[in-house]
């Protein structure tokens, strides 16, 4: 498990959340009423993925609470610590997917979206609608239908765009020696 | 891009408050609200939220272009909650008062519609905290005041570096964005949904990538000038608490115990005028 | 005296690479000298400036061997943190080194991790924003700020920590003309007031010396290859070697056959000596020729009356107005903010016109969207990492043709043969990240170019690349001007740039257009020249101080004989360009 937080995890949950937020706005519809997919979503994934857990929760927690607020005046807390919890699991693996190092291949792909798809079951099936069901005591059948729409976006984006991207990055980490010039 | 919600500076009590004062009535006002259902406790503290709005001297145009989007979203769960469970009041307050019949399952109820109209409360009570949040805390101080209250000062210079970078970060992506839809990649537009995120992508990555870089040179900058060095730092903009914060903490405390006290007097968290 | 860094036997090599960075590197800096480091792309000089502020081997790890002391001790006992208070660094990246929310934080930032009170800090920062003249912006955030005045607040930044060495990584980099003189004149002030050492890295040899150096350290290939006062090293060959560009006067005295001495003070063309060489250089100017005119053509892009504002009664572009013919080369310049990159984003169809109509080819372009114009206006941006989206090259170069729905084959054929006109085919199955800084932006250049777009726009085609670089690119677009007849409009503030590869320089000035004309005659200009924050070429005050009486004339022979001599001379540089490995 990668638990180190050094300057550099200080950097990247500021710009990661930063990235995050910035983000919050662009949804792209999936044809499934209420279900957006959104590509901030494939960022955290991203972030937990090369700088671990920590890295990944915060930037759920802050860049969900933070986007809510600044774009859409009010929190939705129910759907802000799901998201944590996403980033917190998937950030967990973050030593074996070896990202930065140029390891994400087949096995880490597919451990990378076993985790995600675990773990986002867990927070927009369970977490997300009992939360909800606690705090504003929202009818069972309208919040499981929500969960499910956000589940089925979540993992869709992260499991395209997320593993996209930490594929392509680690591409770029791999050594590229074995290159030869040709005519 | 849309108009987001920033600090403005202004010359009232609630702009002199610590950020940490704020951010403790900020949060104990949302848990408050996020517990309750009784309709005496909410409307008291819309109330109370509106006067602290005025007291703020909040103006429309600071926040009515995100005030508008939420009332698009409440009008949405609103109706959505009906459709889904047209009987939700009747099953909170256990009496049924029909008021016309619509089709099928739907009846108008008064239960359901106190019942949503306690929805609304809660979320008007919590709007105005946010949006007084939001423009009256300097974010500058925020992060000097949240390492005063004990949390550590990593985590309160991430938060400072997330709303340094949100601007950069935007103009950054906004950039890519025009010179990708120059190449002839579109986000939106008629594309399945696969090529639509194949093309959100070609303008993530560079975005990303350039990120990547840039958490480099921020991280190199900040060792270069002594970050993390002692267990502890000062702030420039720090602010010791003062009168004016311990009374505002003083008095959030003891309002939400109250309004808990009174929500659960009875055993439940509905205020139930139908029994 | 002690010296302030001294390097002995010096050698690092990074723990990734097979042969050492530096090697045999003895270097002695006294304190309060002054010193400029030049050095091509790759030849160390960043490594040898790592040393000092410990980034290596404190960051970037590696072995060494010799000795290296800074400020008497040796930088292994002192660690990052102690090293950070006798060696101040400003980062090129003046953004990146902005950390704080606002002006006084960031200046603070370095007091505040050193555990200072506040009733120290708001003094202690009072007085070096004083000193760098960015009191009044304390209470700014950085996107209220210009390029120069980042620059200035990273550099109190660094100095409330009363540092025994400033080191300067490249500080010309992100600066219009005017700027960077600015900041020379700055650092300058600041030697004077603190006699602090001064470190400067940079390869703008000419505009470094707009203020007295010490010494001047040539670092090639690793090794130190020469270590000698301005004056003494402008009389040799060593910078062409390293391929540093001279400034330019000293190249025009140089064309005119002259040997230039060391006594007559070589360092700034406006206190040398110009006895010896006045009448070579006049007999040079009469005997060269100038450019032939190029005969006009068609209206490639023709702006009429254009106005835009974001926000009415605040117009950011007037009036502006101008006609490109078809194969022009054209630069748009003007300082930072001048309206320049709002003037490409209204071209490409980012942005509506309050105003005015923009032509291509005499058709209006007012019903076109985005898409379409990137079918025939190709935008490149600043940094070929803004664009890149794909792994491999062929992909990336295909992405414009593929989301077209073009087909396969004409896919394989066109990009094919634009990587063979980009001089990239051999690597067509590379992935980009093996690729150097330089041939990423061919790449980007290539993926825009496999549109067969009519014009092209390019923003900072050259910035953050040493005199090699440059060249290769500008070489190249020059190639692509000619042989493919596409025109070619360059947002710079690069005046060397507009100079020598531009025939016509488009100058805005605070919304406004102000010149239209010849580089030379833009540039030989005071009043355009000091409006667009741009500076005067040295070429003037060379004319001038010859006693020649066209001075814009003599620029424009300048350039074409540089021209010819190009032309006739240097073989393609291109062939042999190697694979990258330094980075």
């Amino acid at each position: 498990m990668k638990l180190k937080f050094g300057i550099k995890e200080v950097v990247a949950i500021g710009i990661g959340t930063a990235l995050f937020v910035a983000l919050t706005q662009i949804q792209i519809p999936t044809g499934i009423p209420n279900t957006y997919l959104q590509p901030r979503m494939a960022i955290m994934a991203f972030l937990a993925a090369v700088f671990g857990p920590i890295v990944g929760a915060v930037v759920g927690l802050l860049g969900h609470a933070l986007g809510d607020a600044m774009f859409y005046g009010s929190v939705w807390w129910s759907w802000v610590f799901p998201d944590g919890l996403v980033g917190l699991a998937i950030g967990l693996f973050a030593a074996k997917y070896a990202v930065k190092e140029g390891g994400f291949d087949k096995k880490a792909i597919i451990l990378f979206n076993v985790a995600q798809i675990v773990v986002n079951a867990v927070a927009w099936i369970g977490l997300a609608p009992l939360l909800d069901i606690l705090i504003y005591a929202e009818p069972v059948e309208k919040l499981f239908v929500q969960g499910a729409g956000a589940f089925l976006g979540n993992i869709l984006i992260i499991g395209i765009l997320g593993t996209l991207l930490c594929a392509g990055y680690s591409k770029i980490g791999a050594k590229s020696s074995s290159l030869s010039k040709e005519d | 891009m849309a108009k987001i919600l920033s600090y403005e500076e202004k010359d009232t009590w609630i702009h002199e408050l610590s950020g940490v004062t704020k951010l403790i009535f900020f949060l104990l006002w949302c848990l408050t609200s996020m517990l309750t259902y009784d309709t005496r406790v909410l409307v008291t503290m819309l109330i109370l939220a509106l006067i602290i709005f005025k007291i703020s001297q909040t103006e429309w145009k600071q926040v009515g272009a995100v005030f508008k989007l939420v009332m698009v979203f409440l009008v949405f769960n609103v109706l959505a909650i009906y459709l889904f469970s047209p009987d939700q009041g009747t099953a909170i307050y256990g009496t049924k008062t029909v008021l016309f019949h619509i089709a099928g399952r739907y009846d108008v109820t008064m239960e359901q519609l106190f019942y949503e109209l306690n929805v609304v409360i809660k979320y008007f009570t919590v709007i105005p905290a946010v949006f007084m949040f939001l423009v009256t805390t300097n974010p500058s101080e925020f992060a000097a005041s949240l390492n005063k209250m004990g949390v550590s000062y990593n985590v309160g210079y991430s938060i400072s570096i997330a709303l340094r970078y949100i601007p950069d970060v935007q103009g950054e992506f906004t950039k890519i964005k025009h010179a990708q839809e120059a190449r002839g990649i579109e986000m939106s537009g008629k594309a399945s949904l696969i090529s639509r995120i194949k093309n959100t992508a070609t303008i993530i990555f560079p975005l990303i990538f350039s990120s990547m870089d840039r958490i480099d040179v921020v991280s190199n900058a900040m060792e270069l000038r002594g970050f993390g060095k002692h267990k502890k730092r000062t702030w420039y903009m720090g602010k010791p608490l003062g009168r004016n914060d311990y009374l505002a903490i003083a008095f959030t405390v003891l309002f939400s115990v109250a309004a808990l006290v009174v929500t659960f007097a009875d055993g439940s968290r509905f205020y139930n005028p139908f029994g | 005296m002690e010296p302030m860094i001294e390097f002995k036997d010096f050698s690092f090599k990074y723990r990734a690479q097979k042969e050492p960075t530096l090697r045999d590197i003895n270097l002695t800096i006294m304190p309060g000298e002054k010193v400029l480091i030049v050095g091509p792309s790759g030849s160390g000089k960043s490594t040898l400036a790592h040393c000092v502020n410990g980034l290596v081997p404190f960051s970037y790890a590696g072995e060494m061997t010799g000795t290296l002391r800074v400020g008497g001790k040796n930088p292994a006992d002192l660690g990052l943190f102690g090293l950070s208070k006798i060696v101040g660094t400003v980062l090129q990246d003046t953004d990146g080194q902005f950390i704080g929310l606002t002006v006084a934080e960031d200046i603070a930032f370095a007091l505040e991790n050193d555990n200072v009170p506040q009733e120290e800090m708001i003094p202690k920062v009072d007085e070096v924003a004083e000193l760098v003249d960015v009191k009044k912006l304390l209470g700014n955030a950085p996107r209220e700020l210009s390029g120069g005045q980042k620059q200035r607040v990273s550099m109190a930044g660094v100095m409330v920590d009363d540092v025994d060495i400033l080191l300067f990584d490249e500080p010309l980099a992100n600066l219009d003309p005017a700027t960077g003189k600015r900041a020379i004149d700055l650092i300058d002030q600041i030697q004077k007031k603190k006699k602090t050492t001064i470190l400067i890295i940079e390869h703008r040899l000419e505009d470094a010396l707009y203020r007295d150096v010490d010494r001047i350290v040539v670092v090639g290939e690793g090794r130190i290859v020469a270590d000698t006062t301005p004056d003494e090293l402008l009389v040799t060959d060593v910078l062409e070697k390293q391929g540093i560009r001279e400034p330019l006067y000293i190249t025009a005295i140089k064309h005119a056959g002259c040997r230039i001495q060391a006594q007559d003070k070589p360092m700034h063309m406006e206190t040398m000596d110009l006895e010896s060489y006045r009448d070579k250089v006049r007999a040079w100017f009469d005997k060269t020729e100038g450019k032939e005119k190029r005969p006009d053509s068609a209206s490639a892009l023709k702006v009429e009356d254009l106005y835009f504002s974001y926000v009415e009664g605040k117009p950011i572009l007037q009036h502006i107005h101008f006609d490109i013919k078809k194969g022009e080369m054209v630069s748009i310049v003007g300082k930072n903010g001048a309206g320049k990159s709002t003037l490409s984003n209204l071209i490409c169809g980012f942005y509506k016109p309050t105003r005015g109509t923009i032509c291509l080819n005499g058709r209006d372009m007012a019903p076109l969207s985005i898409k379409e114009r990137g079918e025939k206006i190709g935008l490149v941006m600043q940094s070929p990492n803004q664009m890149i989206s794909k792994p491999m090259i062929f992909d990336e170069v295909a992405l414009g043709l593929a989301v077209r729905g073009t087909s396969e084959d004409e896919i394989k054929e066109r990009v094919h043969q634009t990587l063979k006109t980009c001089g990239l085919y051999p690597f067509r199955n590379w992935p980009v990240s093996a690729l150097s800084f330089g041939q990423k932006k061919r790449v980007s250049i290539a993926s825009i170019l496999v549109m067969n777009p009519e014009v092209m726009i390019l923003d900072e085609p050259t910035a953050g690349q040493d005199y090699r670089h440059y060249t290769e690119i500008m070489d190249f677009l020059k190639e692509i001007n000619e042989t493919l007849g596409i025109t070619i409009i360059m947002i710079t503030h690069d005046m060397h740039l507009m100079l020598e590869y531009t025939d016509r320089a488009i100058v805005i000035a605070d919304g406004h257009l102000i010149a239209d004309d010849t580089p030379a005659k833009v540039l030989t200009n005071e009043v355009i020249a000091d409006k667009a924050y741009l500076k005067k070429t040295s070429l003037y005050d060379l004319a001038v101080g010859c006693g020649i009486g066209n001075p814009s004339e003599f620029v424009e022979r300048f350039i074409a004989y540089e021209r010819e001599q190009k032309k006739a001379g240097k073989p393609d540089k291109r062939e042999e360009e190697e694979m990258r490995a330094d980075g």
